[in-house]
């Protein structure tokens, strides 16, 4: 392919293109082929699912099936109310840290930051144990609040929030002090909103990244009123072990579905707030 | 020249940038600074039981966990899986950035399907993979039976379990990469292009002179991810493999959570713990040295 491409560079541009479309489509239709699988699974009976034929009868049974056999609504709601405690969190306290780092002369203030970004190797999970241990001390096992607060300082979101600040002009925050406002007003009215797509692309990340997340659920969490989605059909594929493949994948299929609908939505959005956001 | 009041006012500052500072300052030495201190405290010390309280053995379980075989074991995983998904993502999350970014039709969905494993959560992800790794029923076996193949127990047994693991893990991480890599491509001149037109160059020269070197930071920072999410993405393990058969497919972090939580040995798992710091800890000293060199973030 290359070669051809190098010997002749003016033609490629209508010859070529075909052969890279091919390239790229085939790629594209295997990397999303598991996913392809799993709706055809989850609408055809067992039977059907196996036998790769076409005109297998379509069911909705499975997803029946699936929705019984867990309290899917209460898992779903945990999740809900996870991300939007670990979004209101971060969102509170990296705001007033990226502040303090990017407007504010104090002696230390360096080796701060860089301990600061050290968390972000210092990663959560990997502190599993410690953490659970200190989550069970401060009396948070089993609560949402406590699979959310260790990520509430996050050093990704001061990071990248302090940066936003940083490159608002002085002078409006000089107009602002003008006309009276005092250190919270200046947040309030200035950097705040000259910040807002950073906030938005972060808390696409934070909501996509914390919807996801399942390790750490698993180890602090003990109970149906707690558990997030992940853990629940870690649970239900276990308890499954009949291996009812078109039942597993309609329930897989249910727990990705908001945020997936979403992300159809909002491709653009998504793909572009990941890139502002750089790192989860 | 001392002026009082700008001395306040100085200190009035630092005070507000401290409280400012003081919520997430808190939570971070919780949840992560006085924990990875715990975590070394605790590597030194032996396991208590009822009769025995536990007791200071200093580097004990250094030498207890060096001399363990699955330890060994573990560790050579990791290692694998490292050197394998590192590589492997990072470069079909560089073929599939060009793609992305040439010219070709339904251009759109190519992006989509190749971003969409990033969407999903990883325990998600292995349940979709388990319909493609059900030994005979299953959508690999399927296929390599059409071409006369035998079934293979693809997770079931320890010459393939840790590959399918792999497998599954560039599937996920490639389109998370090819964004960061579609973003630098897009800020490449179409200039440059004319340039190497203009002087000969075909695409492959073009490609590995001037696009690859422009995408050499981006690379540095995909890098760094992969070898984190290299340590820290376990989730598939849970429904795929459990770490079996035989901890053919058991991977660091995945250990440490079975010594903690499935037999309860909290001075193994802190052991191995405090080894994890240690190498993330070197990854973010070379990332902050090049980081340094490169561009002063001010």
């Amino acid at each position: 392919m290359s070669l051809i491409a190098s010997t002749t560079p003016r033609r490629n541009a209508i010859a070529l293109p075909s052969l890279d479309a091919i390239g790229a489509w085939v790629l594209a239709i295997v990397w999303i082929s598991p996913l392809m699988f799993a709706v055809w699974a989850a609408f055809h009976t067992p039977e059907g699912a196996l036998s790769f034929k076409l005109s297998a009868p379509l069911t909705l049974e499975n997803f029946r099936v699936a929705w019984d056999s867990a309290p899917w609504p209460r898992y779903f709601l945990n999740t809900v109310l996870l991300v939007s405690v670990i979004l209101a969190g971060q969102l509170t306290l990296c705001t007033l840290a990226g502040y303090a780092f990017a407007r504010f002369e104090f002696p230390g203030r360096d080796v701060i930051f860089i301990l600061v970004l050290m968390q972000l190797f210092v990663l959560p999970e990997v502190l599993i144990v410690e953490n659970y241990v200190m989550i069970s001390r401060l009396g948070l096992f089993d609560t949402i609040f406590g699979i959310g607060v260790p990520y509430m300082a996050s050093a990704f979101g001061i990071f990248l929030l302090r940066q936003a600040f940083k490159s608002v002009p002085q002078e409006l925050e000089e107009a602002a002090r003008v006309e009276g406002c005092g250190w919270f007003g200046v947040l309030w009215r200035v950097y705040i909103p000259a910040a807002r797509p950073t906030y938005l692309a972060y808390a696409l990340v934070s909501v996509a990244t914390h919807w996801n997340n399942f390790l750490w659920p698993l180890v602090v969490t003990n109970s149906t009123s707690t558990r997030p989605l992940t853990v629940g059909l870690s649970l239900f594929g276990a308890t499954e072990s009949g291996v009812n493949i078109a039942v597993v994948s309609a329930a897989t299929l249910m727990v990705i579905a908001p945020l997936f609908v979403g992300f159809i939505l909002f491709q653009r959005q998504f793909i572009q707030a990941f890139l502002r956001a750089g790192i989860r | 020249m001392h002026n009082p009041a700008a001395d306040l006012e100085r200190r009035r500052i630092a005070l507000y940038g401290w409280m400012l500072l003081a919520p997430a300052l808190i939570l971070l030495i919780t949840f992560a600074f006085l924990p990875a201190v715990e975590t070394v405290w605790a590597s030194l010390f032996s396991k208590g039981t009822i009769r025995r309280p536990s007791q200071f053995v200093g580097v004990d379980n250094y030498f207890a966990m060096f001399s363990d075989p699955a330890f060994k074991k573990v560790v050579t995983n990791n290692l694998i899986y490292a050197g394998i998904t590192i590589p492997v993502s990072i470069a079909i999350a560089l073929g599939m950035a060009l793609w992305a970014n040439a010219q070709i039709v339904g251009r759109g969905f190519v992006r989509a399907a190749y971003f969409t494993p990033t969407m999903l959560p990883m325990i998600a992800a292995a349940n979709l993979w388990l319909f493609f790794y059900t030994p005979d029923l299953g959508v690999i076996d399927r296929i390599t039976a059409l071409f006369g193949f035998p079934s293979v127990n693809w997770l079931g047994q320890q010459e393939t379990a840790l590959y399918s693991v792999i497998a599954v893990t560039i599937w996920k991480e490639a389109g998370f990469y090819m964004i960061f890599y579609l973003a630098a491509l897009q800020t490449i001149s179409p200039e440059l292009k004319e340039a190497a037109t203009v002087e000969g160059a075909g695409r492959w020269t073009y490609t590995r002179r001037v696009v690859l070197p422009l995408l050499m930071p981006t690379t540095m920072f995909v890098f760094v991810n992969a070898v984190i999410n290299s340590v820290k993405l376990i989730d598939h393990l849970f429904i795929l493999t459990k770490g079996g058969p035989d901890n053919a497919s058991k991977l660091v972090l995945y250990w440490v959570w079975e010594m903690a939580f499935a037999y309860f040995d909290t001075p193994a798992a802190a052991t191995m713990t405090t080894l994890i710091l240690i190498v993330l800890g070197v990854v973010a000293a070379i990332q902050f040295i090049v980081l340094e060199r490169r561009v002063h973030y001010r």
